[in-house]
């Protein structure tokens, strides 16, 4: 597996050499905003003073090992997980238990997940446009155009008149990530997305995250993909224990890390 | 050949299922002895040497069954004392939902969720007031004078559509986060499932009267639909909510990432899979909800099986008990297995392979 990975990373590099940079202009305009942010799961802390910030058109990839909180730092930010402590800006509105607060910021916040969660009782066009018809109000008409194009956009309109069930997994993600843009949002979370994929399918749903990110989407992905993180990111975050312990642009990150934990992470995922 | 081949397979599949070992050999022969013993005389009775024709029981000369008996008491057994007169209103009503239903089944027609809600909302209103009538020119049939098949189904058609809804608000109630809710749905659904029908009912006739201002009356009728109603609720609520626990979690979480609001989530994503999931599980709470309305003869409503005790008791027709209940039986088994094959017709076309 982790040989495996190893492979992967010489084609995407390889894809780096053909593509050295995204020409993208980050501003200096905080899209999310993470101030001394602590959670707990009963006893146990996940998130211990997490401070962040996320411009808009980043790239972020966050890495770690597993139970170090990265999937729960993101879920933050679209309040899938509540926040006990610190405060949490997404464009400027602060995430607090107000439910009109909360569904306004998740309109703008785009989330795919490691398991699809596709709706299994409904076909992929009704997957894609039922939130652009139930939450955003479009017309039926309007919003099953907006759903074909972003169908091709993920390469798979052919699939509109079929259910998740009928489709392979990397096809499945990739319905996913179209029907989370169909909500037209300004970020894109993703929670470990090719983490339950067989590996002939990992690269159909990178290629659609890398050009997601070719347009200029700000994006967060915990991932342990470090082909895509050298690619895509601007910058790397690595946590461990609930905290943010290595943040570094992308070529620093993999060439001198500082930390012991962090080498240690790397040598780990890498070295085979 | 290929007709030897087949009998060849037959003969085959006989020696190996039937009579594989001694024991199965045994079983097999014991078997068809009971069905030789039990079926023929059945037959023979109900149909070969029935009575059909006549209008008297003195038309029942044969050994058979005397189904001249069911046909003499058949507008009773059909509509209890609802004046002969005044039938046509019952009928109107049937062909309406007859009427109304058999579009729901084709595939293509285009109005169907236009067609729901007039079966929903309108058609009652319109059957209220064709069965009791006391307006539009109609004479009032008070509902004492209901009885029959057609009480029958009043209450269970009444009991189904209303418990339903009533059954999925208190699933949903029972695993809210509000604590009132929660509780008071909880409370609910555990003091209903606590009591049996029958108690449910005698309590609704006799003492829910106790407790009323004096010369505030609620018809006798309406009383036990709302007991029966509630009743079959409370397990509705527990049936729907096994199938709201098999949700993966990831799908509420997906609808709520997009912005959808609770009752989007509930309505359009959670709702429809738990349903489809417990199918079995409702129309099981349906059927026997069907059959458990002949509770009612107890509280002195006259339903369906309520009016065959009555007719039997007649004097110029004694001892054709019988005829009675096998009739009966024949009914409701006729509608349950009705509700029974739909659901499996239901659960087959909403399979969506996942």
């Amino acid at each position: 597996m982790l040989g495996f990975l190893w492979l992967r990373e010489i084609t995407m590099s390889e894809k780096f050499d053909v593509q050295p940079n995204i020409e993208q202009s980050i501003s200096n305009d905080p899209m999310i905003q993470l101030n001394g942010v602590h959670k707990w799961f009963g006893d146990f802390q996940v998130l211990k003073n997490i401070n962040l910030t996320v411009n808009k058109g980043e790239r972020i990839v966050i890495c770690g090992p597993s139970g170090s909180g990265k999937s729960t730092l993101i879920r933050c930010i679209n309040h899938l997980e509540e926040h006990q402590q610190g405060q949490i800006f997404v464009e400027g509105t602060e995430l607090t238990g107000d439910l009109k607060h909360v569904e306004q910021i998740r309109r703008e916040v785009g989330m795919v997940f490691q398991q699809f969660n596709l709706f299994p009782h409904l076909t992929i066009l009704d997957n894609l446009t039922l939130a652009p018809i139930w939450v955003r109000k479009l017309p039926k008409k309007e919003a099953e155009e907006l759903a074909m194009r972003l169908l091709e956009r993920v390469k798979i309109p052919e699939q509109a008149k079929k259910y998740p069930g009928q489709l392979s997994g990397g096809q499945q993600q990739r319905v996913a990530i179209a029907r989370s843009l169909c909500m037209n949002p300004k970020i894109m979370l993703f929670d470990e997305p090719t983490s339950a994929l067989d590996p002939e399918m990992i690269k159909e749903v990178l290629d659609a995250m890398i050009e997601l990110a070719h347009e200029g989407m700000t994006m967060l992905c915990v991932t342990h993909e470090m082909g895509f993180a050298k690619t895509v990111a601007n910058r790397v975050i690595f946590m461990d224990e609930g905290q943010i312990i290595e943040e570094k642009e992308p070529t620093e990150f993999f060439n001198n890390p500082e930390n012991d934990r962090t080498k240690l992470f790397l040598s780990q995922i890498l070295a085979h | 050949m290929s007709q030897n081949g087949k009998a060849i397979g037959l003969l085959q599949w006989i020696k190996s299922n039937l009579f594989s070992s001694y024991l199965n050999t045994f079983l097999t022969v014991i078997s068809i002895w009971i069905v030789y013993i039990s079926v023929p005389p059945v037959i023979q009775w109900a149909l070969l040497d029935a009575n059909w024709i006549g209008s008297s029981r003195d038309d029942c000369t044969k050994e058979g069954a005397c189904w001249v008996y069911i046909g003499f008491w058949f507008k009773q057994i059909m509509y209890g004392r609802y004046p002969e007169t005044e039938v046509w209103r019952v009928n109107v009503s049937y062909a309406l939902l007859v009427g109304a239903l058999i579009p729901l089944f084709i595939t293509g027609f285009k109005h169907k969720s236009l067609l729901t809600l007039f079966l929903l909302f309108v058609y009652p209103i319109i059957s209220y007031f064709l069965f009791i009538g006391d307006s539009f020119g109609l004479p009032l049939v008070e509902t004492s004078l209901w009885g029959g098949l057609f009480l029958t189904l009043v209450i269970s058609l009444v009991g189904i559509v209303a418990s339903l809804p009533i059954g999925i608000m208190l699933a949903l109630g029972r695993r809210s986060n509000m604590p009132i809710i929660s509780a008071l749905s909880i409370g609910f659904i555990e003091i209903w499932r606590g009591v049996p029908l029958i108690t449910v009912l005698f309590m609704s006739s006799v003492m829910f009267p106790l407790f009323l201002p004096e010369g505030m009356n609620f018809d006798k009728l309406i009383r036990a639909l709302v007991g029966v109603m509630l009743f079959s609720a409370a397990y509705i609520a527990e049936v729907v909510r096994g199938g709201l626990q098999a949700v993966p979690k990831g799908q509420i979480e997906a609808a709520e990432a997009l912005g959808m609001s609770y009752w989007n989530t509930m309505g359009l994503i959670v709702m429809p899979q738990a349903l489809k999931m417990v199918i079995p599980g409702i129309v099981n709470s349906f059927i026997a909800l069907f059959k458990d309305t002949t509770l009612v003869l107890t509280i002195g409503l006259f339903d369906l099986l309520g009016t065959i005790q009555i007719i039997g008791t007649n004097a110029d027709w004694l001892g054709f008990h019988i005829e009675g209940y096998v009739f009966t039986a024949f009914i409701f088994w006729t509608f349950c297995f009705g509700m029974s094959r739909y659901s499996m017709n239901l659960e087959k076309k909403l399979h969506t392979g996942h």
